[in-house]
């Protein structure tokens, strides 16, 4: 056979092979997904779990815009592999080193109940795992992965239900990142303290300004440091709104995910309060939203109605518990009264005055 | 030279094969997804019924519409105690229970009524998880999504296909409304 036939011959078989799935990337070589540890002493969260002692080289943090979960005290952590920077060129979109795990502990009246681990095990995979404590708190074990219903009473009747996978993948996958608490916002040294439920900072708490110090971050950001990230607003009380809404909706609220044909974003992002109206408030306050606040008419119900709680669909959503009306619609049971007390009260007075 | 033009050639001919084999393919998933929605009773609850000669029967000229927008409904009777729990619109379209009241969705690719604007994934998700966009609300009774949601990821897909490929139908289905007992 001559060159040219051989040639020809390849590139046919190599293109039927082709067509036909034989070679291709799917189904060959790539490594299965990394599964979670079955225990959590297994993580690397403690050093003895036996006596709750966590192990030094993970580093507490807290976010200044905590999420809601129903009241539940919540302690953070995160490990970065040895000598790893996180990447915050982006300072919107902070890249985490492949081995970065998270952990948030959820504990009521002093018990602890669930401790939830994130977990870059690969460049291309995220671990979500979700560990249950047994009743003499030596021990959490991986839960199933549709999770558990009203797993643990927690006062007032309400009960605590450990999230099912999809459930945390909608929440953390739906924005740009799936790190939703560790960011420059949440993390500033200048914090918000008209926030719900924020707790203070200890003296090991990270914030920007350590991490810096510590050379965590790449490229250096001696900038975050000298103007510490901020909502820009035109009140207190609309900055601790902005950050709420963003630590609480924007997860799924925003213009990169699955919602965002719904035109709600409600995400912060550094920067863009300062250069005009807040994507926040341009797509909320006085916009008329697909959910009819029931008793009021089309034309009255607004997203957020200045002047007019009871005519803002926010307050209604965020003060239901009910599966027709219910915002957040998971991961949380109980209604936040403090924050439902907070928006109302900016909507009636804040927004109503102008 | 003449290497070139064998290589442009097979080219050609592959780009040909695989455009036609995958105008096959979607129309064998259509089909699929055809047997499987009128298999799995999608027509049910989503394609009004109507008073026909026979009794009650699916209002084809409506295939897969919803809830009709011009159908107001009065608020539902309230039930004596006891164990009948819903109540339900003759079209089968509107249930009212303890839920409160839930309507059919507009399955037609209407991209603002229907499923005009939704895409695969958000489709297989909200099938999996029973929320709304795979993220949002639940999805309210009687609509059983964990019965499609346990189907393989390729029969998801075909219904979906089949969905896409209806003609779109404006028909702007109301939101649920809260129980009577609510606020």
């Amino acid at each position: 056979m001559s060159n040219q036939s051989n040639f020809i011959a390849a590139a046919l078989i190599l293109a039927v092979a082709l067509h036909a799935g034989v070679v291709g990337a799917e189904g060959t070589g790539l490594p299965a997904a990394v599964r979670a540890p079955e225990r959590l002493s297994e993580t690397g969260l403690y050093r003895d779990i036996s006596n709750g002692t966590i192990a030094p080289r993970n580093l507490s943090f807290e976010p200044q815009y905590p999420l809601w979960t129903d009241g539940a005290d919540k302690a953070r952590w995160i490990r970065l592999p040895d000598g790893a920077t996180i990447d915050v060129r982006n300072t919107d979109g902070w890249v985490f080193p492949v081995g970065t795990k998270l952990w948030k502990e959820f504990a009521f009246g002093g018990k602890k109940v669930e401790t939830r681990m994130l977990w870059r095990a690969r460049a291309d995979q995220w671990v979500f795992a979700s560990y249950v404590w047994n009743d003499a708190q030596d021990e959490a074990y991986l839960a199933p992965e549709v999770g558990i219903r009203n797993h643990a009473e927690i006062g007032g009747g309400a009960r605590y239900s450990i999230p099912s996978q999809a459930e945390c993948r909608s929440c953390h996958e739906s924005g740009g990142t799936p790190v939703l608490g560790f960011n420059a916002l949440q993390l500033s040294d200048e914090r918000d303290l008209l926030a719900p439920h924020q707790k203070p900072l200890k003296a090991t708490s990270l914030t920007i300004s350590r991490l810096e110090r510590f050379g965590l971050l790449y490229p250096r950001r001696p900038d975050l440091v000298e103007n510490p990230p901020r909502i820009e607003a035109r009140s207190p009380r609309e900055r601790a709104v902005l950050g709420y809404l963003s630590a609480n909706c924007g997860s799924c609220h925003n213009s990169r995910g699955p919602l965002a044909g719904l035109g709600l974003f409600l995400q912060h992002e550094i920067g863009l309060s300062s250069m005009g109206v807040d994507p926040a408030l341009a797509t909320s306050v006085d916009v008329a939203g697909q959910f009819v606040v029931p008793g009021t008419s089309r034309d009255g119900s607004r997203r957020v109605a200045p002047g007019a709680p009871q005519a803002s669909a926010l307050v209604y959503r965020m003060s239901s518990r009910r599966p027709s009306s219910q915002m957040p619609p998971l991961g949380t049971g109980v209604v936040d009264a403090k924050a439902v007390e907070l928006i109302r009260a900016w909507i009636a007075e804040d927004l109503g005055a102008k | 030279m003449r290497n070139r033009i064998a290589l442009f050639s097979i080219f050609v001919v592959m780009a040909a094969f695989s455009l036609f084999g995958e105008a096959r393919n979607q129309k064998e998933r259509v089909e699929r997804g055809k047997y499987l929605v009128s298999t799995m009773g999608c027509n049910d609850c989503h394609t009004p019924l109507t008073m026909g000669a026979n009794g009650p029967e699916p209002d084809m000229s409506r295939m897969l519409t919803g809830h009709p927008e011009s159908l107001v409904m009065p608020p539902p009777p309230s039930l004596p105690e006891g164990p009948w729990s819903t109540v339900v619109a003759a079209t089968n379209t509107a249930w009212a229970g303890p839920w409160g009241v839930s309507f059919t969705a507009n399955l037609t690719p209407d991209p603002e009524t229907g499923l005009g604007n939704w895409t695969e994934k958000q489709f297989i998700d909200t099938m999996r998880t029973g929320r709304h966009l795979g993220i949002g609300r639940p999805i309210l009774p009687p609509m059983p999504y964990f019965m499609i949601g346990a189907a393989h990821d390729d029969e998801i897909k075909a219904i979906f296909a089949y969905l896409k490929s209806l003609p779109p139908v404006k028909n702007k289905v109301p939101q649920p409304i809260e129980p009577v007992a609510a606020k």
